[in-house]
């Protein structure tokens, strides 16, 4: 045990690591907020669509060479996101075969483009760092490490300051629409912080995992917790501790971070899902 | 007076016209019940004068004192809402959501008016519990003094009823009639339940039936609209 904590007090001597799980626990915060008002608006699939967007949007940022691949990833995934809203609420195209056409396009797409157009040699290495997540621990900028702090800190602030109409939509739009409660501004906003949130956990899982990170925490909570202040408070509490946890275990056994990251949210899931269980029975 | 005069209204979702020729109006007072059969264009004409949906025609004017924030809506209850994560408390504040513009916490009066409304409907013990698991009827109760939380001169009512057991559904009916003659609030309800509209109801509004019928319930019994529609439930 003595061995485990000099391990990473040793590891935790180095800035990129201090940094990865920094990033890490703000990224996890920020989407387990934005996942209980995805799973409860049943919204969920758009994360998912966008993640694949996501995916697409960096298959040509990297192809194309740019130096940062956040200032084309992120203008596109947040128009997707708003086209999937509208496509999602008008009653002519279906709105999951939408999002389907949309992610599954996207996904093709972008492994075409990886796949023909990429001048590395490890080209399926890139794909599946891009799918799952870095391999190893992550290595971020100072610039992504600032970014991932400021877009945390401001869904952190857009909940607390719109808890009460964030729960008056979710709960039931029309009702919040005739108390006067501008829903179409509140759901752009919403399309807009989703897209946000999947780039910038992208670089810490991968595209495929993205939507795990949001809904997971959420889904884990609402088999607890029945209350609307304890679910959020509880889903953000879980996901920063499946994420710290993922992370430690990922640095010591040199796991890929993402995909660990997730199995310790299905455990955390599973063990909800007992004591829910139990809680109903008595 | 008049609180809501509608006139030749046509009603429908994009290009497709689901009704037209609506006239109605409402006074302080009045007890409206909107009838007619499943898809006739009752929500969506509830949805109009919430200003919800945009109308395709036709004219909604509100006098007599009353105004967008005065109108109190109980929509017919969501898939969703069957399993949401939340306390009555938290449902029944959220009517207040529409009195605090900018600012993000509810106030002192908010929580009094709250809790006021819930002891009206009698459900004040049961505010810290999970609505999820409440009974139907109690669950309507919450939704209905959430309602009254947003306003109380005008309730527009969905079908408030629906699903509950008879003996809830009675008791329900009561407390709506309460409220409409003992604090003088104007009722629009839509209802299946024609026997119950019949007996509590003022107006009748049927819609789905050419020509549309609006007026006294005295009137809706002699009325062709009634005879089509009903004349073979009444014996039963
Ligand atoms: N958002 C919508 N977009 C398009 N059509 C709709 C929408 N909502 C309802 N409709 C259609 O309008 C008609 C009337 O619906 P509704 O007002 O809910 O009827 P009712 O409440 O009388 O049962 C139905 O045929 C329904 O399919
Ligand atoms: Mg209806």
């Amino acid at each position: 045990m003595k061995d485990v904590f000099l391990t990473l007090a040793d590891y935790f001597s180095y800035s990129f690591i201090r940094y990865a799980l920094v990033v890490g626990v703000l990224i996890a915060l920020s989407s387990s907020l934005l996942g209980v008002i995805l799973v409860l608006k049943r919204f969920s699939f758009i994360g998912d669509g966008l993640s694949h967007v996501a995916f697409g949007a960096t298959a040509v940022a990297s192809v194309a060479g740019l130096s940062n691949n956040m200032l084309v990833v992120l203008p596109v995934t947040v128009a997707a996101a708003v086209v999937l809203l509208r496509t999602g609420q008008s009653t002519k195209i279906k709105g999951d075969a939408a999002v389907a056409m949309i992610s599954v396009g996207a996904l093709a797409v972008g492994y075409l483009v990886m796949n023909t157009f990429s001048m590395s040699s490890n080209v399926s290495g890139d794909v599946c760092s891009t799918l799952f997540g870095s391999v190893a621990i992550l290595t971020l900028s100072k610039l992504d490490v600032w970014l991932c702090v400021g877009m945390s800190a401001a869904v952190i602030i857009f909940f607390i300051l719109f808890r009460n109409k964030i729960f008056a939509v979710t709960f039931d739009e029309s009702f919040a629409a005739t108390a006067g409660v501008g829903v179409k501004g509140f759901n752009l906003a919403v399309a807009v912080i989703t897209a946000m949130i999947i780039v910038l956990a992208m670089n810490l899982v991968g595209s495929l995992l993205v939507s795990a990170l949001v809904i997971f925490p959420a889904l884990s909570s609402m088999r607890v917790f029945k209350t609307f202040k304890s679910v959020i408070i509880s889903s953000a509490l879980i996901s920063v501790v499946c994420a710290a946890l993922g992370i430690l275990c990922s640095v010591l056994l040199s796991t890929p971070v993402g995909s660990t990251v997730v199995a310790v949210n299905i455990l955390a899931f599973l063990a909800f899902f007992c004591i829910g269980f139990v809680m109903k029975r008595r | 007076m008049a609180q809501i005069v509608c006139s030749e209204l046509t009603l429908g979702y994009e290009k497709k016209i689901i009704s037209t020729g609506i006239s109605f109006e409402v006074s302080a007072g009045d007890y409206l019940c909107i009838v007619g059969e499943n898809g006739s264009g009752k929500t969506t004409l509830m949805k109009a004068l919430l200003r919800l949906v945009p109308t395709m025609g036709g004219s909604i004017e509100t006098s007599d004192g009353i105004s967008h924030g005065d109108i109190g809506y109980l929509p017919q209850q969501t898939e969703a809402q069957k399993d949401f994560p939340a306390s009555v408390e938290e449902v029944v504040l959220s009517g207040c959501i529409g009195r605090r513009g900018f600012l993000p916490i509810y106030t002192k009066a908010d929580k009094i008016r709250a809790h006021n409304n819930m002891r009206r409907l009698g459900i004040d013990g049961l505010q810290k519990l999970p609505y999820r698991e409440l009974s139907g009827g109690q669950q309507q109760r919450v939704l209905l003094a959430r309602a009254l939380c947003a306003a109380d001169k005008l309730l527009l009512l969905d079908e408030p009823v629906s699903g509950l057991d008879p003996s809830a559904a009675a008791e329900m009916y009561k407390t709506i009639e309460e409220l409409n003659r003992k604090d003088g609030i104007t009722v629009i309800m839509i209802s299946h339940d024609i026997g119950a509209a019949l007996k509590y109801a003022t107006h009748i509004l049927h819609v789905g039936y050419t020509p549309k019928f609006f007026g006294t319930k005295e009137d809706y019994l002699k009325s062709g609209a009634y005879a089509d529609s009903y004349r073979g439930e009444e014996k039963e």
